[in-house]
């Protein structure tokens, strides 16, 4: 019984966090907008922009922000590849990784996105580290 | 072919250079290996710091590398200025004891940065090989060697969700005041375990501020020795310099009362 009720008090205090990054991020449109000056970034950094030659990427800028929707708690279902499969063949080293994250966060403070805020995404996100980083 | 000097880490994960020369905070080793090379570059950073203290200055300047974010090599030379304290102690004004001290750590488990989802913190093992260029004095003040060993484990943890960094280390040592005033001592002279922390808050991209505690052996007679602690903030300025200002508490040294100060240091590297 009591870990019941501990269990429910956890997630009574874990739901409203979830809920507030997503507002943080100013709901589905904000992510939208994060992701499009993300993208806009992406294929800008010399760093990474090889990687996405063979990508659609309307429908990356679609799948990116139901991901960041649904990881932060928002009203939405990502149904894209799981990320082995999203990052298959692309061979992507940890430097590529954190270029990408470096400009998710810049997309994000142009966004508005306090900083704070924007370090709950990111702890969301750094465990597909371990999926995307292959050497 | 990867830039083998990418700096491909992410700004403020390297740390900055604590006193002796390591990878760390202000006074504590920290898991994280120095400069910004991930497992496919190398990084290195040099550092010059300064200690300004009621009866003593104590400065230090070295270089580290960081290899494949795996190992780091740091070298440092502290040079420790007794100022009025050196003719009250019988050595002298402004005698100043010298100390150099090589590290070696190896990274062995976890990632402090990419396990959000996981408690394990990175880990690294250490060790710190110092010598003293002042044994005729340090016998006087009945330090058993010049020279010794400290050896460490760290453990570090970004908590990002909460823009916290953790690190607790314990430490092996027989060292008094870090070392300078030699090692092991007529009232001990075997390894003692201390514990050191560091709890950093990340402010912003560029700031981090927070505080250290770290305990140290008591091995000397003549003098009392007690923890060490900081109270600091840390500017990144790029991934190739940064600095950090410190209020500082080294506790009682030789006999002069509470020696609390200013700790500047400047960093820079890739």
């Amino acid at each position: 019984m009591r870990a019941i009720i501990l269990a429910v008090a956890l997630l009574l205090t874990a739901a409203p966090a979830q809920a507030a990054l997503f507002d943080d991020l100013g709901g589905e449109a904000g992510i939208g907008h994060i992701v499009s000056l993300a993208a806009a970034r992406f294929l800008g950094d010399p760093r990474i922009a090889a990687t996405f030659g063979n990508t659609n990427m309307d429908r990356f800028q679609r799948m990116l922000t139901a991901q960041l929707c649904q990881v932060a708690g928002g009203p939405c279902l990502y149904k894209g590849h799981d990320m082995v499969a999203a990052h298959h063949g692309l061979d992507i080293n940890q430097a590529q990784f954190n270029a990408l994250v470096e400009d998710l966060q810049d997309a994000m403070t142009a966004s508005g996105v306090a900083y704070h805020a924007q370090n709950r995404l990111l702890a969301l996100l750094a465990p597909m580290q371990r999926d995307v980083v292959t050497r | 072919m990867a830039d083998p000097f990418e700096s491909g880490r992410l700004l403020a994960t390297s740390g900055v250079t604590q006193l002796e020369g390591v990878g760390g905070g202000g006074l504590v080793p920290w898991a994280l290996i120095t400069g910004y090379g991930t497992q496919d570059a190398v990084g290195a950073t040099v550092h010059g710091t300064t200690v300004w203290l009621p009866d003593f200055t104590l400065a230090s300047t070295g270089a580290a590398v960081g290899l494949f974010d795996r190992a780091e090599i740091s070298y440092a030379h502290e040079w420790f200025d007794s100022r009025q304290a050196g003719g009250r102690l019988g050595i002298g004004n402004g005698y100043t004891f010298n100390l150099d001290i090589l590290g070696l750590k190896l990274r062995v488990l976890g990632d402090a940065v990419y396990d959000q989802d996981r408690w394990l913190p990175q880990i690294a093992v250490g060790t710190e090989l110092k010598q003293s260029s002042d044994g005729a004095v340090l016998r006087a003040v009945g330090a058993r060697s010049d020279k010794g060993a400290d050896f460490y484990a760290a453990m570090t943890k970004i908590f990002l969700a909460e823009s916290l960094l953790v690190d607790l280390t314990v430490r092996l040592t027989k060292a008094n005041q870090f070392g300078l005033l030699g090692f092991g001592g007529d009232r001990s002279d075997s390894y003692h375990p201390e514990v050191e922390g560091s709890v950093a808050y990340l402010v912003s991209q560029s700031i981090a501020m927070g505080a250290e505690l770290r305990t140290k052996p008591d091995n000397l007679r003549f003098a009392h020795e007690g923890a060490a602690f900081d109270v600091f903030g840390a500017y990144f300025l790029t991934k190739h310099a940064s600095a950090t200002l410190a209020y500082v508490g080294l506790g009682d040294i030789a006999r002069q009362g509470a020696q609390n100060g200013v700790y500047l240091s400047i960093q820079v590297g890739f």
